[in-house]
């Protein structure tokens, strides 16, 4: 199943900070469909687009070993919404990380501006959930997230 | 300038009324973090990691809310707390109240230890100790 939010990185600083941009396009349903006669990227689309760039920031600091989950939105606020032809950004930045969990900033831009917070928590799945069955192999870092901080590797020639 | 317990009060309110959305009035002393307040679990952590930042401390983990105890055989036999289990409940929260739980050691009645003023209690333990 695809659900992806973003479409590539344009900032990547392991451990600390990473940006990922989404173009806004009436092609997509969720785009089209969501407010009558108002195309708009959804809010909660704009929540799960920062979740994706802050969970892989979080993943990936910790070598992808462990199962990424949000488990809090401490803050949404959007001051503007993505229309179609809009370039969103999401920048997220690592305040804490842990075994058992992982607290990130963000902020959300629309074309340069500054539209909106998203500040959120995340849970390693494996450290706190032990009476869980989980599957064995990783089941958040998939080849979709892994590719998009792949392609960003490559095209920074890291 | 010394924190006093009103200080402490006031900052422990803006964390509770920022991490769970609560409004000022409901944040008394006496109010349960879980039954008054609505907290859930992810809420804690939220909770921790904010009162670290407020009060530039460091809480270690299980020692504001304790986890590793209700788990243990030792500790815990049908839903209640062993004598053994209460002796280590009590060492390891010297910031809450016992009188009213004692009594009947319910594990499912733990959440009501998790209280405001537990909360303000640890804070004055580790700002004292600092």
């Amino acid at each position: 199943m695809r659900w992806i939010w973003i479409d590539t990185f344009t900032e990547f600083e392991s451990g600390k900070r990473a940006s990922a941009v989404k173009n806004v396009t009436l092609a997509e349903e969720h785009v089209h469909d969501y407010a009558p006669a108002s195309p708009m990227l959804p809010p909660p689309l704009m929540i799960e687009g920062m979740a994706q760039t802050a969970g892989i920031l979080v993943g990936e600091a910790r070598g992808f070993r462990e199962n990424v989950i949000l488990a809090k939105v401490r803050r949404a606020t959007f001051e503007e919404y993505g229309r179609p032809g809009d370039q969103i950004t999401y920048t997220a930045v690592l305040d804490s990380i842990d075994d058992t969990a992982a607290t990130t900033r963000g902020e959300v831009f629309r074309n340069g501006d500054r539209i909106g917070t998203v500040d959120l928590i995340f849970s390693h799945l494996n450290q706190s959930a032990s009476d869980l069955d989980l599957p064995e192999h990783n089941f958040v870092f998939g080849d979709t997230f892994l590719d998009l901080l792949r392609s960003y590797r490559i095209a920074v020639g890291d | 300038m010394p924190t006093t317990r009103e200080d402490v009060f006031k900052q422990v309110e803006e964390v509770l009324v920022d991490a769970l959305g609560v409004d000022e009035d409901e944040v008394s002393e006496d109010a349960t973090l879980t039954g008054d307040l609505g907290a859930e679990s992810i809420d804690f952590l939220d909770i921790v990691f904010r009162l670290e930042k407020k009060f530039s401390i460091k809480i270690p983990r299980g020692e504001l809310f304790p986890d590793d105890i209700v788990n243990n055989p030792d500790y815990v036999e049908n839903g209640k707390f062993t004598p053994a289990g209460m002796t280590r409940l009590k060492t390891a929260m010297p910031h809450a109240d016992f009188s009213d739980f004692e009594a009947d050691a319910d594990v499912a009645k733990m959440p009501e230890l998790f209280t405001v003023r537990t909360l303000i209690n640890y804070i004055e333990n580790k700002l004292q100790a600092a």
